[in-house]
């Protein structure tokens, strides 16, 4: 388990995080969601130790990360956002000198380097030089490098960035892999979908601070429960009096645009069948309906603001 | 310390380094090409500069036995290249660059340098065109030209026919001085016509036909002195030396720059994630620059022993701890470069220009000896002096171990003061 708890670190009079605490459990894929400069990165800088926290601590396996010699590290992985792997050297080499980082020698190294590229399907590519890898293939080498160790918490740092739609997917499948051997994950992303798609929990940090932290359907629960229905009108449908579809106590607001309807509704369950209703009543056929939910762009930025962030 | 990381930091940077051709070339091949051109300007294996002679025009308006003899004895100098011209060629000549001075001999100059030797009359002018980038030569040319105008002016002088020419003009200059009394012009005219006479009685003597004029008085004996009697002097010990420093500061400011690149690319987070100490990665840079440094120099002083024949004719200990002491202070040099460079792009072009500062003042392109007082004193604040001074001492000056101290101390020195600075400003996020 890993645990940050009131970290705070401030460069200068800038407060870069300020008391920032969460849990991230073994077999859990936890994102770390937040604008640009909301302090996500300095946070993954001081549990991977690269930072010293001003006050606050990290503990791993509950025992906190003290200095640069702490072997308690070996419990981490960290895959940086950068391609942090030598060109000039094969996949093979690159992973021997980042095994031997970490302490590996020998039988076990060869071994751990042969499992780690296996894991993200190089096995047949060890002795090329990663020069001639495509981007999704270093990303993925990226990550094995930090997997050597078989650390109990892996931090992962916007590790799909420039990647094509399969390598995105294989990168997906093996962290899920890693769930299910119980590892802990922490996943930073600028992509919600990604977030969505993996992560159990969703901590988002903004302005040094956590500002959310729970699951997918508890974050969604944080909007106004409203729903929108989308109906595609046969063409000729001609004008609707939609003053009167408005009018209706479940319906919050409708608008026809082209001929497609979109209406906004307090409640789904009693809303859409009234809304159907009122179409057949008044002699309208549709082609096609669709019902939309808040999704996590839209908590998102619900919580930290449309305004942009460049810093 | 974590010993099988730091060993596999020092073996990476070893592999990236060994399997750059264009770092191989630049760091081995280079060096060589430059000091083996270098060694041959400084007097290659002999020790001796076979310099050029220099071009010269002389352009002969008098036309006298006096001024041939001048132009005749010119053409056998070997320290010159000497073409007759005429005046308007000479003068295009050393404008265009193609000789360094053109030496102008006016109409009547044999007569009139004749009857100026022991007068205190007007002397006639020779003109001396020069280009004026070549002033030094100009100097050379200055003294070369009054040994071989003394010698045909002084034969013609004091030959018989000449001297008789030369005692009737005297003679009438005796009658013509009113400031005389008679008793001196008396006696003067008896002199001269005692002269004339010894003359007129020797001039068709044929042993004093082509009598010589004045002579250099002396001959001179030139020995190089190094600390060894056997000990002979070789261009090429200096300029590898000098070399091998400056090529290795260029390595130096390169691993500095990987240094930058890597932490760009995010390396040194992955490093520092690792169980290491900083003082662990910093060292593992310092040692892998610094075999790479040592390796320049030695494989420099090896091609040179092989091609060129240069011995360390002092300590061999003494070579190898200035080769060590040197390479220290390169692998702080480029550590130092890490910490206090922000972009590789603006470090690099800043750290080459310190570079190139460094090693022309620290006397690797031209030996310090050569510059003006002050700035040997000043030069002394400057690594590579010590560097080269240090490997001129244990190569071709023939010198003990115990000179290789002085210079070893003040090179670890540097290298302390390099790391420390390193050390204090290395920028270990991002």
């Amino acid at each position: 388990m890993l645990e940050v708890s009131e970290v705070k670190k401030t460069f200068g009079p800038n407060i870069a995080v300020d008391g920032v605490s969460f849990v991230a459990r073994p077999g859990e894929i936890l994102g770390l969601l937040g604008p640009n400069g909301a302090g996500k990165s300095t946070t993954i800088a001081m549990i991977a130790g690269l930072l010293q926290p001003d006050s606050g601590r990290v503990f791993l396996e509950g025992t906190a990360i003290c200095g640069d010699n702490d072997l308690n590290k070996l419990k981490l992985g960290l895959v940086p956002q950068e391609l942090a792997v030598y060109d000039e050297l094969s996949a093979n080499y690159n992973l021997y000198l980042f095994g031997a980082l970490y302490l590996l020698k020998g039988a076990r190294l060869k071994q751990s380097i042969r499992d780690s590229l296996q894991l993200v399907g190089l096995g047949d590519r060890a002795r090329d030089k990663v020069a001639t890898f495509s981007g999704g293939m270093k990303r993925r080498l990226n990550i094995a490098a930090a997997l050597l160790h078989d650390p109990q918490a892996l931090l992962l740092d916007e590790p799909t960035v420039g990647v094509d739609p399969q390598s995105r997917n294989a990168i997906f499948e093996n962290l899920q892999a890693l769930k299910k051997r119980g590892k802990t994950i922490v996943y930073t992303t600028h992509y919600m979908e990604e977030a969505e798609r993996l992560c159990d929990r969703i901590v988002i940090i903004d302005h040094g601070k956590v500002i959310a932290n729970d699951s997918l359907p508890g974050l969604y629960r944080r909007l106004p429960l409203t729903h929108k229905l989308v109906v595609e009108l046969e063409p000729g449908a001609g004008t609707l009096p939609l003053e009167a579809l408005s009018a209706f106590p479940e319906v919050e607001s409708s608008q026809l645009r082209d001929s497609t309807l979109t209406v906004v509704l307090k409640d789904l369950s009693t809303g859409a069948p009234r809304v159907l209703r009122w179409l057949t009543e008044n002699r309208c056929r549709y082609q096609n309906l669709t019902t939309e939910r808040p999704d996590l762009e839209s908590v998102f930025l619900g919580l930290t603001g449309r305004s942009l962030r460049d810093t | 310390m974590n010993v099988p990381a730091f060993s596999a930091l020092v073996r990476k940077d070893l592999r990236l380094f060994f399997g750059d051709q264009r770092a191989l070339l630049l760091s081995f091949a280079a060096p060589i090409a430059v000091a083996s051109f270098f060694g041959f300007l400084f007097g290659g294996q002999s020790g001796k500069t076979e310099a050029s002679p220099i071009d010269i025009r002389v352009v002969d308006e008098d036309g006298s036995e006096t001024s041939k003899q001048i132009v005749d004895s010119l053409a056998l100098d070997k320290a010159i290249a000497m073409k007759p011209a005429s005046k308007a060629d000479a003068r295009e000549t050393v404008a265009k660059g193609k000789a360094v001075v053109a030496v102008l001999i006016p109409r009547g100059f044999g007569d009139a340098a004749a009857k100026a030797f022991f007068s205190t009359g007007q002397k006639p002018q020779v003109e001396l065109l020069y280009d004026p980038s070549h002033s030094a030569e100009l100097a050379m040319i200055r003294g070369i030209l009054t040994e071989h105008v003394m010698q045909a002016v002084s034969k013609d002088v004091f030959s018989p026919t000449g001297g008789r020419r030369n005692l009737q003009h005297w003679l009438a200059s005796v009658d013509q001085d009113e400031t005389l009394n008679p008793e001196d012009k008396g006696a003067l005219r008896d002199m001269l016509k005692s002269v004339d006479r010894w003359f007129a009685q020797t001039e068709n003597k044929s042993e004093m036909r082509g009598v010589g004029g004045l002579k250099m008085p002396y001959d001179v004996k030139e020995e190089p002195v190094t600390a060894g009697g056997q000990i002979k002097y070789n261009g090429y010990a200096h300029s590898f030396g000098g070399m091998g420093i400056q090529f290795m500061l260029f390595m130096a400011i390169d691993a500095g720059i990987a240094v930058l690149t890597q932490r760009a690319r995010g390396f040194w987070k992955r490093y520092r994630a690792a169980p290491l100490s900083k003082s662990t990665l910093l060292a593992a840079r310092a040692l892998s620059t610094g075999l790479i440094a040592f390796l320049i120099l030695v494989a420099g002083f090896a091609f040179a022993r092989i091609v060129f024949g240069v011995r360390i004719t002092g300590s061999f200990v003494g070579f190898l701890g200035i080769c060590v002491a040197s390479s220290l202070m390169a692998s702080s040099f480029g550590l130092m470069i890490a910490a206090l460079g922000k972009t590789p792009e603006a470090t690099r072009g800043l750290a080459i220009f310190a570079t190139l500062i460094m090693v022309m003042l620290g006397g690797a392109w031209v030996p310090a000896f050569l510059f003006p007082s002050w700035l040997q004193k000043l030069t002394l604040f400057i690594p590579t002096r010590w560097a080269v001074d240090g490997l001129d001492a244990m190569t071709w000056r023939g010198l003990g171990v115990a000179d290789a101290v002085g210079p070893m101390a003040a090179l670890v020195a540097f290298a302390l003061l390099f790391s420390g600075l390193a050390v204090a400003r290395f920028r270990w996020d991002g």
